[in-house]
């Protein structure tokens, strides 16, 4: 099968066109095109042991190890049993591959799963279910409602006119909003006579698989006739069809060669800095290493030349050696072998356990499990923890990772008089929770249950009849651009481009104005239980630069108005001059909402002129016409028309916010991180919600907004932001400056800059791309880093993944990005680190990120408990592997000196295979898995506390040399305090004690402890685990070494355990006893001295905060702070509307309407019923 | 951020929630002991422990300075021998000398004879490896797979037995000591068993089995520097001969530096010699067969008796007292520096 899969491979690249018939299987099988079944999994059951050790060895360690088995194997050199290295190996070897087979198995589950989902497939005549996996190019499938689409799809047609398929393309490019698809009119024709599918024999001809979502081109000839095929007709696999009945489809691109698999494609493999710093370490131990084995090896050629050479009497050179010189080389070789052990194997496996453990606590957090969808938080990436305990900067999106994507009707102000707020009998203003009672909607039948308000005044006045406020909610349910679908009779459901739109809409519903229907010409409303309709004259469509739409309607009495809701600052300047007062008072409300956070709309109406109307309509139908210049020709009538318009009042709309944003960034900045909004929405939604959650503040001393249009002008704007943040960083004398005169090429990294206040800034997309070319970088990159909060609005997925890249160039910061939508996707998997927001519909960005949540407020548990534990556990892990390796290595290197350089060990070569294995894992493994310095709640509290990570402090070379140096001084100890020990003296009982298996074991003794005391020292948090580990490595030692040394095992295994009796021998002796303790004195006390002068002399910032804690801990805990974050409000202009375009020309060509509505004709709150006779199309 | 999330089942489910469980395990709340640097912990850390050290190293000074030692050099004292036998071919002939010394004092108590080598790499790797344990526990096997190589067989064939580096270097001098009393030579009577461990003699070796011990060894010759066969070692007794002859086994436990001593002969407590050596003039009578100058090396005859913590060695003693006083030291200058910061502290809170 892989072998056929790989000459597949090959014959793909040379595809150039792609070419098939419908429904002619043979004639499309010539090709080998891949067929639907998708394959991520890597191994079968036989290719498995070769495939995987092969990637094994790929690793420069484990390759390191096989050299160093190789080396021993060359019995002029083999200072150590093989067994030394090959135990370790296996066992790693077969720990990764275990972990290789699992995920292999998932990957295999996953396959399997989807290629056998079922689908409908039109085989000779007769609709088949078939799995997912035998659809083949060619291939003519149905799709139902709700229905993953299988394969990339030629649309032929479906159930809805003229064959328009609705999509959501949430996994795809995490828009939720809807698509529409059209097929063509000619097979469209086709409809769902299966007699005439299979008869269809069109052949397609089109582009090779490519990854490009948004273009595709192609031809289908059918009978003669060739017809132009782009990707308006083509249904991607990943996409949900909705809305539709049905739909057939015919097979483009199968499995593999689909858009979404290809643009799956490889995924970086993403390491830590603290594994690219361990790669730079290994190195240079490697050097050091080298060094001493050179240091060793001239030692030998000196040895061998005056001394060993007269002790030839009794110890003759070896079969070969006939110089000095060349026992020094061969030498070389052998304490390489000895030496090894700095750069234990072990190192790699235990990092991999620790972050596999760390990720299982992420896991199982119940903290960050969100119970309303059943969501608990994942670790996809179990080699990245660390990390999360160095995050500098976070990129966020916006949309469904900030807030949730509903937008709630919350205020209103009409003519004068603001609704929403709830006060008590005082007046007081009061806050609004789950239990303030809710307006009672019941008298209106059509009203949506989920529509929650709470100012009971706004009810009276609808039910008074007040004018101006039956005049505000017929305005929100006629001027817009809804679908309604009525499935069920008064189960009414909104399809609105955007959410703004439905918000509005539904509220109006819900008060007693309920859109109910359209047809092209018509918008049929219920008015408080009344149905009447208004027919539709014209809609003047939305777009970005009106910021504004009008619909013009004639009601049931004839009368002619038109309706406008807008941006306030276009449409104040549109309003009649009579309005002024209320303009006044409707501005104060604006900006109470807007300070809020809510997005405002202004409404307005005109009565228009029967006449003026007549003419104006007349000229634009002849501008619709116009075949030049349409666009200008509209725009100007639109103009003409939209202008003393009568103020109406405002909504206001809470684009919600997830639970807890807002004290989340505030918690996040405190612990010194920047956060980056990158946005597709407009740059007044951004801001707007920027404000609401606390990003931008009145505080600030300045929030620059970065919009030009050429390159100049963005170099001006971002400079005169940074010449008020420092104005120094122009002077020559500035760092970096200097750096830029220094060298010629653009400095590698930049260091932080600190600006004179707290400042925030707005970027634009179209500013953006300017700013990220060439040597506007720079400047993007000093400016940009010098503010606390970078919002970037209008952006591409594209353009977010750059900006992450920019900082990771230019900044030696980790980064961190997060978000729900498959737009973020670029950018998750360009950051350090890719946060997914699950739970949602939209599973691509899930899909490619590391970590994955349901809210984002449980980023800062990750970070701040997960991520600071991690590191901190990370570090600890390190400098404690380092230093207890050097302190049992380097005793063999002092040991040289006095053997001759003759590469003889220290210990028994059985307590080098098993020191790192048994004897010293399982301590340091408990400890970081454990270690926690202080609990959750507190890291929570103190989020100061998550700087060092961000500074590397924890673990970088300088410590590194401290360990090693640590390291080197407790070898000194433990060769030299044995050795005084035993030299020229004797047991107790006159025996001589200073035998070579003595020494050893009396050396390896005293290092054990040595080690697990300073394990001891190392854990700040001993749980039982802990006490069980460090207790039962020493135990477990003893016990080994009594039975190695036992009769039994002498006799049984002669050759390998001959220290027999040295334990009993030698452990009874009091002398030996003192050394070790006297060893572990030496080796331990300096430290705790250490440690404790210099948390008193020289303490860290974070020691400081750790002594707070403990002074804190003394008295009761603190309650959590329930703080009201201040919202101020500052006149902004709070604009809702998230879309780019409506849906105004569709409606008004009819082409999406359905033949017939069934229950708003049989309804029994539609008693005007035959009013619709002339709606029929 | 909220203090409890709570898991709440939710009705009519029919998939199991994904809430992960309660325990103190997976929410990393296992109840722990957190032990702290404080400076009280410290303080007495460093003051006990300088205690402790300063209390042991005083004893231990005390007791290696009761212990009694004669060490003499004797391989140039016989410049006759140590010439004769730079040469090897004068291996056979035999070549004795006396080293006389005078005790002022009694030794009193068990008095151990050790022979020290200086400059003899015992340890060096291919040395240590130089022998077959299989061979040493009397069983038949092929000393050409050991590591005992260059000595393993003669060019006819013969396996050497005990093959090897290290039996082959075995230390073949013979000391007597005498006591010279009123101008006649008394012979000290000397132990030659029970020298070595008891898990050596017994199980560590052992001669192969056979009638008789020279035929156990048929077929074997002896190691080219020795001068009898390893049957031969000690004809008198028979529980002392061959592998299991305490000089060989002895010997046989390498040093683990170049220059150590192995415990040679012990002074049997009988007659004049019952409570030790008493004072007087003895001489060393020495049988030398062992070269050390071809390697720069040396040996010595030492006679020692010893305490609980072995002999006369004064390092572990002195690295206690120092390193008792250097703890307490330190723990008075932490003391000092916790009291001055403390006031710094208090008045920066005033």
């Amino acid at each position: 099968m892989s072998l056929f899969g790989l000459k597949f491979g090959k014959k793909k690249l040379k595809e150039e066109e792609r070419q098939l018939q419908a429904n002619n299987r043979d004639f499309n099988l010539q090709f080998e095109y891949a067929n639907n079944t998708i394959k991520t999994s890597k191994y079968n059951f036989f290719t498995f042991l070769p495939l995987n050790l092969f990637e094994q060895f790929q690793r420069i360690a484990n390759a390191y190890f096989l050299f160093l088995l190789i080396l021993q194997l060359i019995p002029q050199i083999s200072s150590l049993a093989w067994f030394t290295t090959v135990v370790p190996l296996v066992l790693v070897l077969a720990v990764s591959g275990v972990k290789d087979a699992i995920d292999d198995f998932n990957r295999h589950k996953s396959d399997k799963h989807v290629n056998n989902r079922p689908v409908q497939v039109l085989i000779n005549g007769m609709l088949k279910d078939e799995k997912w996996m035998n659809v083949q190019v060619g291939d003519i499938i149905k799709l139902e409602n709700n229905n993953f689409v299988t394969a990339d799809l030629l649309l032929l047609s479906s159930s809805e006119p003229h064959s328009l398929t609705y999509i959501e393309t949430a996994e795809l490019d995490g828009e939720t909003n809807l698509k529409v698809k059209q097929a063509l009119t000619v097979t469209s024709e086709l409809g769902e006579d299966l007699q005439k599918l299979t008869e269809f024999n069109g052949e397609v001809k089109c582009e090779a698989p490519n990854n490009k979502l948004d273009k595709f081109t192609g031809t289908l000839t059918l009978q003669g006739e060739k017809y132009a095929l782009d990707n308006e007709k083509m249904l991607l696999r990943g996409c949900t069809i909705r809305n539709t009945e049905w739909c057939f489809g015919l097979v483009i691109y199968a499995g593999p060669d689909t858009k979404l698999m290809q643009n799956s494609g490889k995924t970086t493999f993403k390491r830590t800095s603290i594994d690219r710093l361990m790669n730079v370490l290994v190195l240079v131990i490697f050097a050091f290493l080298a060094l001493m084995c050179l240091i060793l090896a001239i030692g030998n050629g000196i040895w061998e030349y005056d001394k060993g050479y007269y002790f030839q009497v009794y110890l003759p050179w070896a079969e070969g050696v006939n110089s000095a010189s060349y026992s020094g080389f061969l030498m070389f070789w052998s304490y390489v072998i000895i030496l090894n052990t700095v750069v234990p194997i072990s190192l790699y496996v235990s990092v991999e356990i620790i972050r596999l453990g760390n990720s299982f606590y992420i896991d199982w957090d119940r903290k960050m499990y969100y119970p309303l969808n059943d969501t608990p938080a994942q670790a996809r990436t179990t080699t990245l923890n660390e990390e999360l305990g160095q995050i500098k900067y976070i990129f966020s999106d916006k949309t469904g990772t900030l807030t949730q994507n509903i937008m709630c009707f919350n205020k209103c102000s009409i003519n004068g008089k603001s609704y929403g707020d709830v006060y008590d009998m005082s007046g007081q203003r009061v806050e609004i929770n789950e239990n303030t009672e809710k307006v009672d909607f019941s008298y209106n039948q059509l009203a949506d249950p989920k529509f929650a308000f709470y100012d009971h005044s706004l009810v009276e006045a609808v039910k008074l009849s007040d004018v101006p406020t039956h005049r505000f909610f017929r305005l929100l349910s006629l001027c817009h651009t809804v679908m309604p679908e009525e499935k069920k009779e008064g189960n009414l459901v909104y399809q609105a481009q955007s959410p703004d739109e439905g918000a509005l809409v539904t509220a109006a519903r819900n008060f007693g104005f309920v859109f109910r229907a359209r047809t092209p010409e018509t918008i049929t409303i219920v008015e408080m239980g009344e149905t009447k309709i208004y027919k539709l004259l014209a809609i003047l469509d939305f777009n970005n630069v009106r910021k504004r739409m009008s619909v013009i309607v004639r009601s049931p009495e004839g009368d002619l108005t038109l309706y406008c809701k807008g941006a306030d600052t276009i449409l104040y300047e549109l309003l009649n001059s009579s309005c002024e007062s209320l303009k006044e008072e409707t501005t104060e409300h604006l900006n109470e909402f807007a300070g809020e956070g809510l997005r405002t709309l202004v409404v307005a109406y005109k009565n228009l002129d029967e006449d003026y109307f007549q003419d104006w309509i007349g000229r634009h139908h002849e501008a619709s016409t116009a075949l030049e210049g349409r666009e200008d020709k509209l725009s100007e009538l639109y103009e003409e028309i939209e202008k003393d318009l009568m103020l109406l009042g405002a909504t206001a709309i809470e684009d919600k916010l997830q639970d807890g944003v807002p004290q989340t960034i505030e918690t996040l900045a405190k612990a010194n991180i920047k956060i980056w909004v990158l946005t597709g929405d407009k740059q007044e939604t951004a801001m707007n919600i920027g404000y609401s959650c606390n990003l931008l503040n009145d505080d600030m001393e300045d929030v620059f907004v970065i919009e030009g249009s050429t390159s100049d002008d963005v170099l001006n704007e971002l400079r005169n932001a940074r010449k008020k943040m420092k104005p120094d960083s122009f002077l020559d004398s500035d760092e970096i400056n200097i750096q830029f005169e220094k060298s010629s090429k653009p400095p590698k990294i930049l260091p932080d800059e600190q600006a004179n206040g707290v400042y925030g800034l707005v970027i634009t997309g179209h500013s953006l791309a300017y700013a990220l070319e060439g040597n506007l970088e720079l400047e993007l990159v000093r400016t940009a880093c010098m503010c606390k909060v970078v919002i970037c609005c209008r952006v591409t997925p594209l353009q977010k993944a750059q900006v992450v890249e920019l900082v990771k160039k230019y900044k030696k910061a980790v980064t961190l990005a997060i978000g729900d939508g498959a737009n973020d996707v670029s950018m998750i998997k360009t950051a350090h680190i890719g946060v997914g927001i699950s739970g949602q519909e939209g599973m691509q960005a899930v899909l490619s990120s590391d970590f994955s949540f349901a809210q984002f407020r449980y980023l800062q548990r990750l970070l701040l408990v997960h991520g600071r534990w991690s590191y901190i556990r990370m570090c600890k892990f390190l400098k404690y592997f380092f230093y207890k390796n050097f302190a049992f290595t380097l005793v063999h290197f002092w040991y040289g000196f006095f053997s001759g350089f003759s590469a003889q060990t220290v210990y028994d070569e059985w307590f080098i295979t098993l020191y790192n294995l048994v004897y010293t894992s399982l301590p340091v493994l408990g400890m970081s898995l454990f270690d926690q310095d202080v609990d959750d709640r507190w890291s929570m509290l103190f989020p100061q506390l998550y700087v060092p990570g961000q500074q590397n402090l924890y673990f970088n070379k300088v410590v590194f040399v401290k360990c090693m140096l640590q390291g080197i001084y407790s070898s000194l100890i433990l060769f030299f305090i044995p050795y005084g020990a035993m030299y020229n003296t004797m047991r107790s009982d006159g025996k001589a004690i200073a035998d070579y298996q003595s020494f050893a074991l009396m050396a390896q003794t005293c290092l054990l402890i040595v080690v697990s005391v300073q394990i001891g020292l190392d854990t700040s948090y001993w749980t039982v685990v802990n006490q069980f580990f460090i207790w039962g490595s020493l135990s477990v030692y003893f016990a080994i070494t009594f039975t190695m040394y036992s009769d039994g095992m002498y006799l049984i295994f002669t050759a390998s355990f001959p220290f027999i009796g040295t334990a009993r021998n030698t452990l009874s002796q009091p002398n030996v006893w003192l050394a070790i303790f006297l060893s572990i004195t030496l080796c331990v006390l300096p430290v705790v001295g250490f440690r404790f002068l210099k948390a008193q002399l020289k303490p860290t910032p974070s020691d400081k905060v750790l002594l707070k804690i403990k002074e804190a801990k003394k008295r009761p805990p603190p309650p959590s702070p329930k703080r009201r974050l201040r919202r101020t409000s500052t006149r902004r202009s709070g604009y809702a509307f998230s879309h780019q375009h409506g849906f105004g020309a569709l409606i008004m060509s009819g082409r999406n309407m359905r033949p017939k509505s069934p229950f708003a004709t049989t309804g029994t709150f539609s008693p005007n019923s035959d009013k619709y006779k002339h709606k029929g199309l | 951020m909220k203090n409890k999330t709570s898991c709440l089942p939710r009705e009519g489910e029919a998939r199991p929630s994904r809430c992960p469980d309660n325990s103190a395990f997976k929410q990393q709340k296992l109840p722990a002991w957190k032990p702290q640097l404080t400076i009280v912990t410290v303080l007495c850390t460093f003051f006990l422990t300088g205690v402790f050290c300063l209390s042991v190293g005083v004893c231990l000074i005390l007791s290696t300075n009761s212990v009694r030692e004669i060490q003499v050099d004797y391989s140039d004292k016989c410049s006759d021998c140590s010439k004769l036998r730079e040469n090897s071919s004068n291996w056979d002939k035999e070549c004795h000398c006396s080293v006389n010394f005078t005790l002022k004092e009694d030794i009193l108590g068990d008095v151990f004879m050790y022979y020290g080598l200086q400059n003899f790499y015992q340890n060096h790797r291919r040395y240590v490896i130089s022998r077959s344990d299989a061979q040493l526990l009397g069983r038949k096997v092929n000393v050409q797979k050991s590591y005992c190589a260059p000595f393993t067989t003669y060019q006819n064939g013969t396996p050497m037995a005990p093959c090897g580096a290290i039996a082959n270097s075995m230390f073949n001098d013979t000391i007597d000591l005498f006591y010279n009393l009123n101008s006649s030579l008394i012979q000290v009577p000397l132990l030659k068993t029970g020298n070595s461990w008891w898990t050596d003699k017994n199980v560590k070796f052992r001669n192969p089995k056979s009638y008789n011990l020279s035929s156990a060894f048929a077929g074997t010759a002896r190691p080219p520097y020795w001068q009898k066969p390893v049957y031969l070692l000690d004809e008198e007794d028979e529980r002392n001969n061959g592998y299991v002859n305490d000089d060989f086994v002895v010997w046989m436990r390498v040093s683990a530096f170049a220059t150590f001593r192995n415990l040679y002969r012990r002074v049997r407590r009988i007659r004049q010699f019952a409570d030790g050596l008493p004072a007087g003039n003895y001489t060393f009578h020495i049988s030398y067969n062992f070269p050390v100058t071809k390697f720069k090396g040396r040996k010595y005859a030492i006679l020692s008796t010893v305490v609980w913590s072995g002999g006369s060695n004064p390092f572990l003693g002195i690295a206690y007292v120092v390193s008792g006083t250097a703890a307490a030291l330190t723990g008075f200058v932490i003391a000092a520096i916790h009291l001055k910061l403390r006031k710094k502290k208090t008045y920066f809170q005033k």
